[in-house]
């Protein structure tokens, strides 16, 4: 514990020379995922310590709960477990939101529960996450929650996986034991379609912060980065810029006023491509076709805009286009269609049945939907199905065909993570049931069904 | 994961760049992108959305970005402002300043209405923030907005990490951690019920030095509280109080002058000033980037109450 101690106290300034500023700002989303006390609070506890980007009176914060729960040493968890509840049971229990940041990287990170109940969390984090760190406990090795948690990382399409074996300490720094579990889980990735370049192990303490910001000396037989050096060097998939325009109309800007009497602007954020002025595009699902007049970005007009832009795109002619419809390259329209064969992870105690009434939510747009079958459920731990199911209760992944009251213009997911997603929502009390995914979007669930 | 002071003060003296320049790659476009989603969403999904602005950095901030997300058409709803009495005059000022540049709509909730007919009593302590909630609730019940726009981050206090960017309030205002909607991509989740509403939060990923370097691009003009000034004040529990009609200095405690800035905004009863000698925004983002304390943990006696100091107020349906 003395090491924890002197760590700490190196966090308070010498002087007031030494500052984390974050002059480089490429930007890195990530979740954390791993089962019940595999340390995942520590571990982004001991993330955000070691990065100086905890404050002096946080510290203090920690310092004091930790003692008043008499405890000889600083608990880092309680950094991150906001709630009441969570610091009372030492558990988490809601997915929390950190930010921190080092000369090269600023990052968005989501921690995520590893309860199943809340495995749900786990879908959120992972919807929007570049990357994800999948913690194992090194006395326990690959868990049902490991294998779990892996396919729903998959399945979201999350295109960096990195495995922290965590409490290399307890089993004595011990390489065989790393390895056992590593290639173990390599194997089970690999089996879900990451490629062996997209997943990185690394042994770590989180509790004693070996490899976690420096390399350690206590693992002489690792050789790769600590887990911070690889999330600072890894590449962050770019927006994909060459995927085909695509923008839900959010608003239409009509200022009706002296100085803009006839200005109509159809306002969203381009959801994947390039927009630019002379582009001819179509509007979807009424499917009219017209040419981009001018792109206004919140800083006047632009002549292109990539993938994650907020901008307002006038045409050449004069359409009826409303919130919700979509604007697409002319070229490379998506598919419009009132069926929809989608993948869903259900996230309300309510079970999914067959014949079920809903909201669909997708783009800027939230139509009626029915549940016209329930084909399959997924065992993402054997990899395999069950056929029609009767119902999907919470956690489960199943495959569903949708009937939508109005056509949609959709992508799948697997190749638009945007524009093929959709929440599923309860009509009677507005409730998130489901996250829907357009597709089969993991292929070996699809090549199991085949 | 230090720099030396020596690329701090190149920072700090960088000239703004030239408009033509190449845009820079910078996460502020995709902070400042994704909000305006945000309040597009909002614009699309609610009948009656309103911007809840307290006259400090983050709502000044929410308001520029509002006034982006829907150029060259006015802001299509109004501010909110619940006033405790305990304002510093500065920040009022500010205010209608603020509102008559851009046209923009004023409600105002008073908090010292409620006090003088009896719906609520001064704390024994003077501190009025606790005493926002009730106007706060009743405003939004008189007035039917289903959507409030909150300055909100998640890197300002532990309880509001876990807070969504669309939180559903019930017609109580309460928050309840442990029935949030999950949050998928970016599709928010609009749905409410008659007597809900939703609390929403287009800040909710920036950091203070995101909010600070956003304001330095795009020159938003602050409150001048925020920038060092002279200013006579008193110490009380480590922080520099300023005498006002929400008290003076207590016996033991003597006034004196000092060069102070204020890190937040708030009730003139509980929010704190700082020593400093940043005078502008460069100078604050120097400060700000090598601060060892929080700005709640710095300047917010509310907050420091105990653990959960926050969580219980958001509880109640303070913001």
């Amino acid at each position: 514990m003395t090491d924890d101690t002197n760590t700490l106290t190196r966090t308070a300034p010498d002087s007031g020379t030494e500052v984390s500023l974050p002059v480089h700002t490429d930007l890195l989303r990530l979740a954390t995922a791993g089962s019940v006390d595999d340390g995942k609070s520590t571990l982004v506890g001991r993330l955000l310590h070691d990065t100086k980007s905890v404050l002096a009176d946080q510290l203090d914060a920690v310092h004091r709960a930790s003692a008043d729960r008499g405890l000889d040493s600083p608990d880092l968890s309680l950094l991150v477990d906001g709630l009441r509840a969570e610091r009372e049971q030492g558990i988490t229990i809601d997915v929390a939101y950190r930010y921190f940041a080092t000369p090269k990287r600023s990052f968005v990170l989501a921690d995520t529960p590893g309860h199943v109940q809340y495995t749900r969390n786990t879908v959120t984090g992972a919807s929007t996450a570049q990357l994800a760190v999948l913690l194992v406990d090194a006395r326990k090795g690959v868990l049902e929650q490991t294998r779990r948690h892996a396919a729903v990382l998959a399945l979201l399409g999350v295109p960096r996986l990195v495995l922290a074996v965590n409490k290399i300490d307890m089993v004595d720094f011990d390489e065989s034991t790393y390895t056992g579990i590593t290639e173990e889980f390599t194997r089970h990735a690999l089996a879900l379609g990451y490629g062996s370049r997209d997943v990185v192990t690394v042994p770590v303490s989180a509790l004693h912060g070996d490899n976690v910001v420096e390399r350690s000396e206590r693992t002489p037989w690792y050789s790769g980065p600590s887990l911070l050096e690889h999330l600072e060097t890894v590449p962050v998939a770019p927006d994909p810029h060459d995927a085909p325009f695509r923008m839900p109309v959010q608003f239409v800007i009509r200022p009706r006023t002296a100085e803009h009497p006839d200005y109509r602007g159809y306002a969203g954020q381009v959801a994947a491509g390039v927009i630019a002025e002379g582009d001819e595009v179509v509007v979807l699902p009424a499917g009219a076709r017209s040419r981009v007049s001018q792109v206004d970005t919140p800083d006047g007009p632009t002549t292109r805009a990539a993938a994650g832009r907020s901008v307002t795109v006038l045409l050449e002619d004069d359409l009826d286009i409303a919130r919700g419809d979509l604007i697409a390259s002319a070229d490379s329209a998506p598919r419009v269609t009132d069926e929809l064969d989608a993948t869903v992870c259900w996230l309300a105690e309510k079970p999914l049945r067959p014949g079920a009434r809903v909201l669909v939510k997708q783009g800027a747009s939230s139509v009626q939907a029915k549940v016209v079958e329930l084909s399959a459920r997924f065992d993402e731990q054997q990899l395999s199905k069950i056929d029609t199911p009767e119902a999907l209760e919470l956690n489960e992944i199943g495959r569903v065909q949708l009937r939508t009251s109005e056509a949609l213009p959709i992508d799948d997911y697997a190749d638009s993570r945007r524009t093929g997603s959709f929440l599923v929502i309860d009509p009677s009390d507005g409730t998130t049931l489901a996250a829907g995914l357009v597709g089969l979007p993991l292929s070996t669930l699809a090549d199991s069904v085949a | 994961m230090t720099v030396r002071t020596s690329e701090v003060d190149d920072l700090a003296l960088e000239e703004t760049p030239a408009p033509e320049a190449p845009p820079q790659v910078d996460n502020l476009d995709a902070l400042e992108s994704e909000a305006i989603h945000i309040f597009r969403e909002v614009a699309g999904e609610f009948d009656r959305p309103v911007i809840l602005f307290s006259g400090g950095k983050d709502s000044t901030v929410l308001v520029h970005l509002a006034l982006k997300a829907f150029r060259p058409a006015p802001v299509p709803f109004p501010l909110l402002h619940v006033d405790t009495g305990h304002n510093f005059e500065e920040v009022l000022g500010f205010r209608d300043d603020l509102v008559a540049r851009h046209d923009l709509r004023l409600v105002v909730a008073r908090v010292q209405d409620w006090i003088d007919d009896g719906r609520l009593s001064e704390r024994p302590d003077g501190t009025r923030n606790p005493l926002q909630t009730q106007p706060l609730l009743e405003a939004i019940e008189q007035n039917r907005f289903d959507a409030v726009f909150g300055g909100g981050r998640r890197d300002e206090e532990r309880a509001r990490a876990k807070e969504r960017v669309f939180s559903l309030r019930d017609s109580f205002g309460q928050w309840d951690p442990r029935r949030q909607r999950p949050e998928l991509w970016n599709l928010y989740n609009g749905k409410h019920r008659a007597g809900e509403h939703m609390r929403v939060f287009p800040l909710s990923n920036w950091t203070e030095l995101d909010v600070w370097r956003y304001i330095q691009r795009e020159k938003i003009e602050l409150s001048q509280m925020y920038y060092a000034h002279r200013r006579e004040v008193f110490a009380r529990d480590g922080m520099w109080l300023t005498s006002g009609p929400w008290g003076g200095p207590g016996e033991g405690e003597t006034v004196t002058e000092k060069t102070v800035r204020y890190r937040t905004i708030g009730d003139g009863s509980c929010t704190g000033a700082v020593e400093s000698e940043a005078y502008t925004v460069d100078d604050v983002i120097a400060e700000v980037a090598a601060s060892r304390l929080t700005e709640r943990g710095a300047t917010r006696a509310d907050d420091r109450v105990s653990e959960a100091a926050m969580e219980d107020r958001k509880r109640e349906g303070y913001f």
